[in-house]
């Protein structure tokens, strides 16, 4: 009973949550109480969130890496945006139903990539990957239907910022839910069991396979969705958009977070879309920054050195502790 | 014909680098078990060490290409030591994405130095040209295929024959009873980084001598397809290094000049697609062994 309220009240906390930051941006939108800068920003959260989300779930829950987040995000982008500006549906309803085709177009897309390399994992993923998002790129470049490199232009916008950071929060609560519910499931727990011993995992019945394909669809399902946004906020896009560094920029993202840590990586994704912002004049040094912080990161949860000064670290606070109890009781 | 000769000369050319730089990738991965991304990206900045000292100042040529070639390696070593010597035990993962962390830093350090601008490299080897079937083979072709040559030979007599070569081999086979035989395994891995990284930097003397002109994103790119390049002919393989280079060297040359106009913006994307047909169809390459993971 205790444990079933434990997780009611922590999921009454999100909700509240997630209640008051809308109705804290929608009333800074409304009454232009935020800066302009912060306003286009939290739009660009949005979509920030929903892609860091969904490589999580396939570098954090999978354990395996994907370099090509931006072609997923590219795709459902593409195919979202080409309906949205031949479609004559009114612009809410064509909204949704662009970003099911984008959202599902990279479904595909992440089902056909993974299907065909089963037989790979680790580094060898990740290149193909690389090469998956550098391709789709290419192609989007000599593909008719898309503009080629100068562009799509015309997409419909949805209004106001209002309306657009609305619909977004949508799609960011729809991902939050059902990411997190996967992951919290017997599927979830499927999933990491993959990463952390894929052997073992096999052996117990779990169907690796089958598991990697479901996770990469959902994944690009999700960063298809977020292209669909991008689409239909800044109303042109280009190849441009959708280059290797936007893979490695959402990849920072989870990789700051924590790999396997939700929360996390919706923090991060709000503070790295906000760090050109409160970083004003440090610009040059932004991907700087993320490329050090990468590899801090991964020397603090590794370097052994790190570690021993961790646990060291740990056992004279715990030493403190007792001293300072030991006063107390004195 | 002419065309075709021009074409082919071209693609040998462009694989005979790539299958130098492939050479680093299949030792690193050989023998580290790690992707080393920044490889590609060490020759972006042995072009750009080209630029300062030839360019800008004007060092004796020999002395500048010897210098660019020291740089590449102290940087591979320094690299090694502070960001994948901690991680020998980690994850793939991490090492991964630490390697990811530092051809970013890479990139934007030479971004943050010289600019987005492409950086034009003076013509700084002089030699001549000759006449094959009618068509003119420019020196530095023949250059670029000597070297190319001498060095996969040489590193071949290299890890077949000597000591350290040997230890290099064991330790790519089994770390742990390589160590057992007395090898220093650390050592070895980080010889192989720096001798990845020398090779790295004669790979962008030959780039810059051939295409004269450097950006930050030069190696990224390059890296990857000369790492497609070490997957097409096998990983660890060095003769299937060299195929691999070249056969993805002459793809890229005649897809170049023969698909239509139109279609040439995709070039890049057609390296991409062998590389994921090659991993599909057969993942150890066409020269690689098959080696299958025990409990």
């Amino acid at each position: 009973m205790k444990k079933l309220n434990s997780k009611l009240y922590r999921n009454l906390i999100m909700v509240a949550a997630a209640i008051a930051v809308y109705a804290f941006i929608a009333y800074g939108m409304n009454t232009n109480m935020l800066p302009r800068a912060t306003q286009t920003l939290a739009i660009k959260a949005c979509y920030n969130v929903i892609l860091a989300l969904s490589l999580n779930l396939i570098v954090g829950f999978l354990g395996e890496l994907s370099l090509g987040h931006a072609g997923f995000f590219a795709l459902g982008a593409y195919s979202g945006c080409i309906f949205s500006i031949n479609s004559s549906l009114p612009i809410e309803i064509r909204f949704f139903v662009a970003a099911l085709i984008g959202g599902t177009v990279a479904a595909v897309g992440g089902f056909l990539i993974s299907s065909s390399i089963l037989r790979l994992q680790g580094d060898y993923l990740a290149i193909v990957t690389l090469a998956f998002g550098e391709m789709i790129r290419s192609f989007i470049k000599i593909i008719p239907y898309t503009g080629g490199t100068s562009g799509l232009n015309g997409i419909p916008s949805l209004g106001s910022k209002f309306m657009t950071f609305s619909y977004s929060y949508v799609f960011v609560i729809i991902t939050v839910l059902v990411i997190r519910n996967i992951v919290t499931s017997r599927h979830g727990r499927a999933i990491t069991s993959i990463r952390d011993n894929a052997i073992a995992a096999e052996s117990v019945g779990i169907n690796i396979k089958a598991f990697k394909i479901k996770v990469f669809t959902v994944g690009a399902f999700f960063a298809g969705i977020a292209g669909v946004i991008l689409g239909h906020y800044i109303n042109f896009i280009e190849p441009a958009n959708f280059s290797y560094n936007v893979s490695i920029e959402v990849l920072v993202m989870v990789v700051l977070g924590g790999m396997g840590n939700l929360l996390g990586s919706i923090i991060a994704a709000v503070i790295i879309t906000f760090l050109p912002e409160i970083l004003r004049g440090f610009d040059k040094y932004r991907l700087l920054i993320y490329a050090i912080a990468l590899i801090l990161m991964m020397l603090a949860g590794n370097s052994p050195k790190i570690i021993e000064l961790r646990a060291k670290a740990k056992v004279k606070i715990m030493m403190l502790r007792r001293k300072a109890l030991a006063r107390k009781g004195a | 014909m002419q065309q075709l000769v021009m074409t082919l000369i071209d693609g040998i050319n462009l694989g005979s680098v790539y299958a130098l730089v492939a050479l680093g990738y299949t030792m690193v991965y050989g023998i580290a078990k790690m992707l080393n991304f920044a490889h590609g990206d060490i020759i972006m900045v042995g072009a750009y060490t080209i630029v300062v000292f030839i360019s800008r100042l004007a060092i004796s040529v020999p002395l500048a290409m010897f210098l660019c070639v020291a740089f590449c390696a102290g940087l591979g070593f320094v690299v090694e030591k502070l960001a994948y010597k901690p991680l020998r035990h980690a994850t793939p993962l991490s090492v991964l994405i630490t390697a990811i962390g530092v051809s970013y830093l890479l990139q934007n350090l030479a971004l943050l130095f010289f600019g987005t601008n492409r950086q034009f490299i003076v013509k700084f080897i002089n030699v001549g040209s000759f006449d094959l079937f009618g068509v003119s083979v420019s020196g530095i072709s023949v250059i670029i295929w000597v070297t190319t040559i001498v060095i996969m030979l040489g590193l071949y007599i290299f890890i077949k024959k000597t000591l350290l070569g040997r230890a290099m081999l064991a330790v790519s086979e089994d770390k742990g009873t390589a160590q057992l035989m007395g090898i220093n395994v650390n050592r070895t891995i980080s010889i192989t980084f720096i001798i990845g990284s020398a090779l790295a930097g004669i790979a962008s003397i030959l780039y810059s001598a051939k295409y004269l002109n450097v950006d930050p994103y030069t190696g990224s790119l390059f890296g990857i397809k000369a790492f497609a390049a070490a997957v097409f002919g096998g990983i660890g393989s060095i003769p299937g290094a060299m195929i691999g280079g070249l056969m993805i060297g002459l793809i890229e040359a005649l897809t170049a000049s023969y698909l239509p106009f139109n279609l040439n913006a995709a070039s890049d994307g057609f390296a991409f697609v062998i590389l994921i047909i090659m991993l599909v169809l057969k993942p150890t390459g066409l020269l690689g062994k098959n080696y299958t993971e025990k409990v």
